[in-house]
């Protein structure tokens, strides 16, 4: 990335194997469940001042105030000027249980019981503003909606801030809560979900995604700030890139043309070569098309085998706009514990598919080294972060 | 007042303010219950609801303690 170094300094998680970073990376290391993958057991009156508070906020801001809370504990305190720090959160939705909630309620009980809350809940600004407020960050707060990129997305805009010197310091993720009935239906009627709740990418046998929640927070640092204060540096943004497909509203281009150009435009952005990525966690989010088209692009950037790919969505599901940062968490975490998850779900090779280096059946022990993470999103948006481990 | 209907009041309070009990009496004002405009539009539609009343906006107008809020609710009994 041009300009500043960036480093990571605190890493917050939300995810349905697991509330908080470590209890997440435990996760991805253990069984997959079948099924939606919701976060059980998510208490969120402990992240807010008070429980009003929490009750107004909408399940996608709460994760990401939680996720959040974590990571700004893991850094400590942050030396930058508040005016310089910002906030990105993206989300694929929002707060659309709050809107379903809202319609019903609108539609059973008539327009005067819809809550005064409805806007400020719904907004899918709602969780980076919620943040912004909390710890006093008065730098550039927005908002990236590029469906299940915008967790990507988001973390690559707010180190390119860093970078180029309009701030020292970002809250940078993305929080995705899109369990409603509606939703659902949507999704299923489209035929993108698993019909069995089993999440296997890759694999000859995927027919789907399963859907999940969840969200992630990083905090970001210019990285000469960071070793200043003395903080745990646990990993760098070295590169990122953002692409579209111009080709359609949910397939992907064919050959994986324009992950392709984002893959390569994140390696070039981070000044590597193909060859120096060890690592990849993919997007692999178990559908036919996906898989398919990441597959063959990364054998195109990369040649075959290439570098050691991993999809965690085969234990946390598609968190759709959460995903990419929960992804950007596991390959930190990963990087620290010197283990690569495997890829859940995974059991039968698809002969229609180039060789990839995929990790399955036991984490796999590596030298951590430049990594990337993907996220492709329903509109044509192409994501893509290089992951650097910390400086030696 | 009438002891059965300030519970009711309170209750739908508690709810809605996220306050103690203790804390809604009629002297508290809406500010020292740290409660918005807002806050006082979601309680009055809580109230609407237990007492099967209707509350016009203006009506709201320099309503700021407990006390206002009960008389207002409750004289549409």
């Amino acid at each position: 990335m041009q300009g500043r170094r960036v480093a990571v300094t605190g890493i917050g998680v939300v995810s349905p194997c697991g509330i908080g970073a470590d209890e997440f990376f435990a996760g991805l290391c253990g069984e997959a469940p079948v099924g939606e993958r919701r976060v059980h057991d998510f208490e969120p009156a402990r992240y807010f001042a008070n429980p009003k508070d929490a009750r107004r906020a909408d399940r996608f801001a709460q994760f990401a105030v939680a996720a959040a809370a974590e990571a700004m504990a893991q850094a400590g305190e942050l030396t930058a000027d508040p005016d310089r720090i910002g906030t990105f959160v993206g989300t694929g939705v929002g707060g659309i249980q709050s809107l379903e909630a809202q319609i019903e309620i609108c539609l059973t009980k008539g327009p005067r019981r819809v809550s005064p809350f409805l806007v400020p809940m719904i907004m899918s600004n709602a969780a980076a503003a919620t943040l912004s407020m909390k710890y006093g960050f008065r730098g550039p707060c927005e908002n990236t909606v590029t469906a299940c990129a915008a967790g990507t997305h988001a973390i690559g805009n707010g180190a390119r801030l860093i970078a180029s010197g309009r701030c020292d310091a970002v809250l940078a993720g993305g929080s995705e809560a899109p369990f409603t009935a509606t939703a659902v239906a949507g999704f299923s009627n489209m035929t993108a979900l698993s019909s069995d709740g089993v999440s296997r990418p890759f694999d000859r046998d995927r027919h789907g995604f399963v859907m999940a929640e969840g969200g992630g927070i990083l905090v970001l640092e210019e990285m000469d700030m960071a070793i200043a204060r003395g903080a745990t540096i646990l990993g760098e943004i070295m590169g990122a890139a953002s692409t579209a497909d111009a080709h359609h509203l949910t397939a992907p281009a064919p050959g994986g043309t324009g992950a392709i150009s984002c893959m390569r435009l994140a390696i070039e952005d981070a000044g590597l070569q193909p060859s120096d990525i060890v690592h990849v966690n993919a997007h692999g989010t178990s559908t036919g098309k996906n898989d398919e088209a990441e597959a063959f692009a990364m054998e195109k950037v990369f040649g075959a085998p290439g570098p050691a790919v991993t999809s965690t969505k085969g234990v946390t599901g598609h968190a759709l706009g959460g995903a990419g940062a929960i992804e950007a968490a596991a390959v930190l975490l990963a990087m620290s514990k010197k283990v690569i998850p495997p890829t859940w779900g995974y059991t039968t090779p698809d002969p229609e598919l180039p060789t990839i280096d995929l990790v399955v059946g036991e984490p796999r022990p590596w030298e951590p080294g430049p990594s990337m993470s993907n996220s492709f999103g329903f509109g044509g948006h192409n994501g893509s972060v290089i992951i650097g481990p910390p400086p030696a | 007042m009438s002891d059965d209907n300030f519970a009711r009041f309170t209750k739908c309070a508690v709810e809605v303010l996220s306050v103690e009990a203790s804390a809604v009496v009629p002297e508290a004002t809406f500010e020292s219950l740290d409660a918005d405009s807002l806050d006082l539009v979601e309680l009055v539609m809580a109230l609407e609801e237990e007492f099967d009343v209707t509350v016009e906006e203006e009506e709201l107008e320099g309503v700021s303690t407990i006390k206002a809020a009960y008389e207002l609710v409750t004289s549409k009994l």
